[in-house]
């Protein structure tokens, strides 16, 4: 399953609440203000790189650069471009879009 | 998405997929939670294989004695308790979620399946499409 998240984790629980409800083995994709969680030095790190135990983790590059963050990426979050964000799609055969 | 109502007619029958609505938002504060509802009430009229799932301030959707009369909305949460004749019955709610908001099953309008994190994640696994709100 692919679990695609678009808040930031500093404005809301949706990232939280996926961490906790994705199985394991399940993709987790961050878009738009959801990237600010694949970054390092911040409080969710530890939450994050927790559930990359379990989890795969993937955030969109074009909202990474746009904010700025594309140098602070924390290590085991594979950065894709639109191109792999269809894939992700392609490859999982259900997701859900967190609001 | 959905299979048209002829198909439904068909001796075959249609193609009957698994849906899971989660909703993760109190009522009153926002739309999401109404419109939510609206959306399961659609789906029953599809002949879906629907599950509800309540989850962080979702929960709050179902707490028992809301009165919206000095508001001026509309209290929707009666619908919840109707789902049942649209043959809506797998209501499910993560315990968690409950507990942090200091809540228990007593605490709920409607009969639903308290399950955990884990329960859940199996559950949402399993579905065809799920649709947050």
């Amino acid at each position: 399953m692919l679990h695609i998240v678009n808040k930031s984790p500093f404005e809301r629980n949706s990232l939280e609440s996926c961490l906790r409800l994705a199985k394991q083995g399940s993709a987790v994709l961050l878009i738009e203000d959801a990237v600010y969680g694949a970054t390092k030095g911040g409080s969710v790190e530890t939450q994050v790189r927790g559930a990359m135990a379990n989890l795969k983790v993937y955030a969109l590059g074009a909202d990474l650069q746009a904010r700025g963050v594309a140098d602070r990426v924390m290590d085991g979050v594979t950065v894709v471009d639109y191109g792999g964000f269809v894939d992700l799609v392609a490859e999982h055969s259900n997701l859900q879009s967190w609001l | 998405m959905f299979t048209s109502s002829e198909d439904m007619d068909t001796d075959e029958g249609g193609v009957v997929k698994k849906f899971m609505f989660v909703n993760r938002k109190a009522p009153y504060g926002t739309i999401y939670a109404l419109e939510g509802l609206e959306v399961v009430l659609i789906s029953a009229a599809f002949e879906q294989d629907v599950s509800l799932a309540f989850v962080d301030d979702g929960v709050y959707e179902l707490k028992k004695g809301q009165d919206t009369k000095a508001l001026g909305q509309e209290n929707f949460s009666p619908t919840y308790r109707a789902l049942e004749g649209y043959d809506i019955e797998k209501l499910y709610v993560e315990r968690e979620s409950l507990e942090a908001r200091g809540l228990t099953e007593d605490d709920l309008l409607v009969d639903v399946q308290v399950v955990s994190s884990a329960e859940l994640a199996d559950l949402m696994v399993e579905q065809d499409v799920v649709i947050s709100f």
